[in-house]
């Protein structure tokens, strides 16, 4: 899985409430999420985000809720990837889960200017910064998180633990 | 080797019970799964998707409408609607219908459903709040929860733990709120990103069932995985009359290993106060700028319960004075059983008097939802947990996190305010 998209650059601490604020948790559409996608912090985002664009974060990106309708609605919004220096716990799980890659990679994530294009190479988990021309290796996932992303997310992963099979 | 509390509750859930060290990744058997309003949809939706007919365990499956309940429109009533059809559907054991319940972390514990020595899992990043049971409780997403609920099961990474100390004798108006505001402030908000935290020492002997559930609920804004409150007396007063099952407390080694240790004099501190916007912008009350106030929250999953409300209380009953004119005063019981206890003790009537809105038990204006929204520029100074940009409405509006006496006093005098200048 290779993606090449232009960089929304954001700080530490990127929080779940400025994702995603709680005034918008009444419906769980990935649309109707994306239209109001960081408008606390980032006004723009919403309406020029181009299909495959990157996010890219400081420290603890995602930290506060448990809300799964922030990785939802920047997914919704058509980002192809977040790469951040780290990842708040519960963020982490629910982008897995629900198929968004993230990636966590200090010096690219503290290197990379807006605007900028990126590659991203998931299977091997580089990310190139063409205005840099540097390639940066992210950290890898364990086993299980590779497991998930491997079966296209949580719910055919639970689907396989469980010997259901979906037909149709 | 000695072994930390979250390696000993992983090892007792562990598919083959072995022993477990931090960096561990493990399967294991979950005791509770729960999940709110906002997050059950989601879960129902991932549990269908997976083609499971039938929860895993119908008895230990708690969704609690909480955050937008009593709903406050169309699409709010229709998630909470998913709920009960759902619980209908699987013959869930326990419902939690409004005006029977309230918060989740203030029901759970209250009507005994987690228990020491538990392993919990809830679709709300606050379940960590269950570690002052002595439980490991932590918040995942709608998808993880769908998992469990589907096969009882989750799978952890074994965080490392950090250790924290409290000694010392703080000032008056000083509580397990202001205790961890000001470690948060220390390590920041992520401080304890993945790691556990054990909170001991003799100043946490001391503290409450109700200081304790404050503590932990906040251990997720230092990024932490799960947060302890070592078993003691107080945990098994509070417990043993409210067990809905037996349980098994669990004790650190002596010998564990932490990955840090972080010890916390306490002498002479001060109530502690987090400026806008971010929980560990945390400085002593005298430091900061008494700022006017335009409304005051007392309640929530952090500071919602009936000790929180004594304090309140007390604080009208000794200065004989009322709230603010100016200010919306909004108290908000955690529980329908925290608001009887209340009425019962002629709370409910002495906070009307004082010119404070008194209302039905839900999360509310915490999370921006309804019940006090806040306007762009208006100042709050609210018992709860996060004051992120926007979190409790206008990404303009300014909120304070403190403990109830100063949302009291700051409530009767109109600016932030520290009790002893009633
Ligand atoms: S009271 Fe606030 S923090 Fe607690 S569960 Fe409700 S919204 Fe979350």
């Amino acid at each position: 899985m290779k993606f090449e998209g232009r960089v929304w650059k954001y700080g530490d601490n990127i929080d779940t409430d400025v994702i995603i604020p709680a005034r918008y948790l009444v419906t769980t559409d990935p649309k109707t999420l994306a239209a109001h996608c960081m408008e606390d912090l980032d006004m723009a985002f919403a309406q020029k985000v181009l299909p495959g664009d990157v996010m890219v974060g400081g420290r603890n990106f995602g930290c506060g809720s448990s809300r799964e309708h922030a990785p939802i609605s920047i997914k919704g919004a058509g980002v192809s990837c977040i790469i951040a220096e780290s990842f708040a716990r519960i963020f982490f799980r629910n982008a897995i889960n629900i198929g968004l890659p993230i990636l966590e990679s200090p010096e690219a994530a503290q290197e990379a200017e807006k605007d900028d294009v990126l590659t991203v190479d998931l299977a091997v988990g580089t990310i190139t910064n063409h205005r840099t021309g540097k390639t940066y290796q992210a950290s890898p996932y364990p086993p299980v998180v590779l497991g998930i992303i491997q079966a296209g997310g949580l719910i055919p992963y639970a689907r396989n633990i469980l010997g259901i099979q979906i037909t149709g | 080797m000695g072994k930390t509390l979250a390696e000993k509750i992983i090892a007792a859930h562990s598919e083959d019970k072995r022993e477990v060290s931090a960096g561990d990744l493990v399967t294991v058997k979950t005791d509770v799964v729960m999940a709110n309003d906002i997050t059950a949809p989601i879960a129902i939706e991932s549990f269908q998707a997976m083609g499971v007919d039938r929860v895993f365990d119908p008895d230990n499956l708690m969704l609690v409408p909480s955050h937008f309940a009593p709903n406050k429109d169309i699409k709010s009533a229709e998630q909470t609607r998913t709920l009960t059809i759902f619980a209908e559907d699987q013959h869930l054991k326990n419902r939690f219908q409004v005006g029977r319940a309230g918060i989740e972390h203030v029901v759970l514990p209250e009507r005994g459903l987690v228990l020491p020595g538990d392993l919990v899992v809830g679709g709300d990043s606050h379940t960590c709040t269950y570690g002052a049971l002595g439980a490991l409780a932590t918040g995942m997403g709608s998808t993880d929860i769908a998992f469990a609920m589907a096969t009882g099961k989750t799978w952890l990474k074994v965080p490392d733990t950090m250790k924290f100390v409290y000694h010392g004798q703080p000032q008056n108006y000083v509580y397990g709120k202001d205790l961890i505001l000001r470690t948060i402030g220390e390590i920041t908000v992520d401080g304890a990103l993945y790691r556990s935290m054990e909170f001991t020492g003799p100043a946490i002997s001391g503290l409450s069932m109700s200081e304790r559930l404050t503590m932990a609920n906040m251990v997720i804004e230092a990024g932490g995985k799960c947060g302890f409150i070592p078993f003691d007396e107080v945990t098994q007063a509070y417990v043993e009359p409210r067990a809905t099952r037996p349980y098994t407390p669990y004790f650190a080694d002596d010998d564990a290993t932490y990955i840090s240790v972080h010890d916390f004099d306490l002498a002479g501190m001060e109530p502690q106060v987090a400026c806008p916007y971010s929980p560990d912008n945390v400085h002593p009350i005298s430091q900061i700028k008494p700022e006017k106030v335009d409304q005051v929250f007392i309640g929530s999953c952090t500071n919602g319960r009936f000790e929180d409300l004594a304090i309140v209380a007390e604080l009208l009953q000794k200065t004989g004075r009322e709230f603010d004119p100016n200010v919306r005063v909004m108290i908000i019981p955690g529980s329908q059983a925290v608001y009887l206890q209340a009425l019962r003790a002629g709370w409910i009537e002495l906070f009307t008097m004082a010119g404070g809105a008194v209302s039905v038990s839900t999360c509310g204006p915490c999370l921006g939802g309804h019940m006090g929204v806040l306007a762009g520029e208006e100042v709050c100074v609210s018992t709860s947990n996060r004051n992120f940009r926007g979190r409790m409405g206008h990404r303009d509006a300014r909120v304070f996190l403190a403990n109830p006496a100063i949302a009291a006093a700051s409530a009767i005098m109109g600016r932030l305010a520290h009790p002893d200048e009633l």
